[in-house]
């Protein structure tokens, strides 16, 4: 049986602002996908954004949610799960958003290790604001303010939560559409930070400039340059250089910050 | 029955007013002057179930404080100087969301580092307008540690009364200042909590007109479901750039305060019914005003004191009224020039008007008040 999006879709909000072939579309039915197979209670769960393509997300669909102002939606999250443990809480936005202007709100809630499931859509552009180049832009891609290519170096965003402390830490692409589901329904079942990454396309600001004649051509890409993990552990450096590791790339057990901190309240309490 | 007395530092006061008011989480970073408060709730808050989280930055305190305050609790941060112009940009957000929150700016010089360790009256008109966008703003600015600490009762009061970020203003002498205070028994002070929305969660939008100006606001994880941006937004709280609703709700939310005044102005006014000689002072420098408007007064001069409580909005009509009875006013601030820049604009010209700024970490002295209004009247 098709799977009922409607269930979890805000009546008479669609459609949607995002671009024929926009990638963020294909993360939000895998959010819901994940959301279901982890029978997420609507009233209990939070889904919160920042700014950009990929944090209109939460408007669209039928919890409590929370589009907050750039970058600052892991800190917002992280009050609300503090203050109400007992809720769910999700993170979604763009690369821009995650850990451009947001990196320190990211890498302290990796850090803390509380309890969140962190989405983060990366389409290696500022995709809202015209395709200005993000800190995950390919070295030596075009973007609008890289007229003769990207000269910084580029952030892995894995590398960069696990190095932060996240215990669960996962990446796919837009073309593993199935596997969204599977990893983010077990970001939500870990206990603790949960990020994971997909990669997803944004054919108007960043295709267009970067010679991917097509939504297919990106796909492809994605299709060509995405190694399982399992293989990754066969392959030398060389042979994984642009190449995307997907799959679970880290996952660990450690004390959660919500519980940590009900054990501080204990303390505090028996003086 | 006595009441309980402690010797407590205005930044204490603070403290123990947000505990009695009820707030439950304080998101923060530390900041010279105002440490003490998170401090004393680091300390306080656990034993009460509530929570402390001292964030990364002020903006990720601010934005905790938002989340918070989202799920139905009080919630509080305190900073000062550049910590208050990292907060701008979501105190903004908390003002067009219309989230209920308290900050304590307890002020210190600028721009930028400024003087760390110094008081300052400096953020006057960072309370006012310190984001972008129009909005309205509630700031109060007690002066003593007693009126910190009922003071801050009333700010969380007005957050939650009309859904929005209300500030403390302290500075450093009265933030870090001792005094004896008598400690209120619950039930002494009032205290207003949140209402639940009037109606089923089907029928609720989060930003209703028609409950008024103020539309209740439900609490996320309870059984209303809604959304939030910080984006112009209809009644249902989904984004809109139709004109008229833009309009309205931008309008609505400054009317909120203004049709309000009446509640939320609170002022002092000392020996001002004869008065010829006015002075405007605020926090730790009426302080200074009263004393010289009692020595004057031993002179026969007919000097006042008219103390704003709360700052903003503007007591606008009764000093307008003033400056219609006395001769002079004297406007004497920790900075050089901003809330006289008020003042100015309200009595349009209906008497004299001399302002006294001191920038250099020192308090402005009764002397420096009386020597000015011997010097112009
Ligand atoms: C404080 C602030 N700075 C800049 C902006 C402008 N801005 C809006 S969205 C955006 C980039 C979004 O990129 P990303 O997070 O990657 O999301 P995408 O649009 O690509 O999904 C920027 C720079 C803003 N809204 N707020
Ligand atoms: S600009 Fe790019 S990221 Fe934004 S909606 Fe269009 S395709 Fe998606
Ligand atoms: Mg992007």
């Amino acid at each position: 049986m098709a799977f009922d999006y409607d269930k979890y879709l805000r009546p008479g909000k669609l459609p949607h602002i995002w671009c024929p072939g926009c990638g963020h579309g294909i993360v939000l039915k895998g959010l819901l996908r994940a959301i279901d197979a982890c029978q997420l209670e609507k009233n209990r769960t939070a889904i919160v954004s920042g700014i950009g393509c990929a944090s209109r997300l939460p408007g669209y669909v039928d919890f409590n949610t929370l589009h907050t102002a750039h970058g600052r939606a892991a800190a917002f999250a992280t009050g609300i799960k503090m203050a109400q443990p007992h809720m769910n809480v999700l993170v979604v936005g763009g690369d821009g958003d995650g850990v451009a202007i947001g990196g320190n709100h990211f890498i302290h809630a990796c850090r803390r290790n509380i309890d969140m499931t962190y989405v983060i859509c990366n389409n290696f552009i500022y995709g809202m604001t015209g395709g200005q180049f993000s800190p995950c832009t390919p070295t030596g891609d075009k973007a609008s303010t890289t007229p003769y290519g990207n000269p910084d170096p580029t952030f892995d965003i894995g590398k960069l939560a696990i190095g932060a402390g996240a215990t669960f830490v996962a990446r796919t692409t837009a073309f593993h559409a199935t596997q969204i589901d599977k990893l983010i329904a077990e970001g939500i079942r870990h206990k603790g930070m949960a990020v994971i990454e997909v990669l997803d396309d944004c054919p108007t600001t960043y295709g267009r400039r970067n010679k991917f004649r097509s939504v297919v051509d990106m796909m492809k890409r994605f299709k060509e340059l995405a190694v399982p993990v399992a293989k990754a552990a066969t392959m030398s450096k060389e042979e994984l250089d642009g190449k995307f590791v997907t799959g679970i790339l880290h996952r660990e057990e450690r004390p959660e910050y919500c519980e940590q901190y009900a054990q501080l309240v204990k303390r505090a309490q028996n003086l | 029955m006595a009441k309980k007395v402690a010797l407590l530092q205005g930044n204490e006061a603070c403290a123990y007013g947000a505990l009695y008011a009820g707030c439950s989480f304080f998101g923060g970073y530390p900041i010279t002057p105002s440490t003490e408060v998170a401090e004393v709730l680091a300390r306080e808050l656990p034993k009460t179930g509530g929570k402390f989280i001292q964030m990364e930055d002020e903006i990720g305190a601010m934005a905790s404080v938002l989340g918070a305050a989202l799920t139905g609790v009080k919630a509080l941060t305190a900073s000062s100087g550049p910590g208050i112009s990292l907060k701008q940009e979501l105190i903004g957000y908390a003002c067009i969301a219309e989230i209920p929150c308290v900050i304590v700016n307890v002020m210190r010089g600028g721009p930028s580092t400024g003087m760390p360790t110094g008081p300052s009256q400096s953020d006057i008109m960072q309370a006012r307008w310190g984001t972008h966008g129009d909005h309205a703003a509630i700031a109060v600015a007690p002066a003593s540690c007693q009126e910190i600490f009922s003071e801050t009762v009333r700010a969380f009061n007005l957050a939650e009364t009309y859904r929005m970020p209300v500030q403390i203003l302290l500075d450093e002498i009265n933030g870090h200042m001792r005094e004896r205070i008598e400690l209120p028994e619950p039930g002494d002070l009032e205290v207003v909590d949140r209402q639940a929305p009037p109606v089923s969660p089907d029928q609720y939008l989060p930003y209703d007109p028609s409950f008024g100006d103020v539309p209740p606001l439900a609490a996320f994880g309870s059984e209303y479901r809604f959304h939030v941006t910080g984006l112009n937004k209809a009644a249902d709280g989904f984004p809109t750039t139709k004109a008229k609703l833009v309009d309205a709700e931008e309008r609505r939310q400054i009317r909120k305060v203004e049709a309000n005044r009446d509640q939320i102005e609170k002022n002092e006014e000392y020996m001002v019914d004869d008065a010829e000689i006015l002075i405007v002072a605020i926090g730790t420098i009426s302080r200074s005003a009263r004393h010289a408007v009692n020595e004057l007064r031993k002179q026969g001069q007919k000097v006042g004191l008219f103390r704003p409580i709360t700052l903003w909005p503007f007591p606008e009509r009764r000093i307008a009224e003033l400056a219609g009875q006395v001769k002079v006013i004297i406007v004497p601030e920790m900075n050089l020039g901003q809330m006289i820049l008020e003042v100015e604009r309200v009595i349009k010209g209906a008497c004299a008007l001399h302002g006294i700024g001191r920038v250099d970490g020192e308090p402005i002295s009764p002397s420096q008040i009386m020597d000015k209004v011997k010097e112009v009247y």
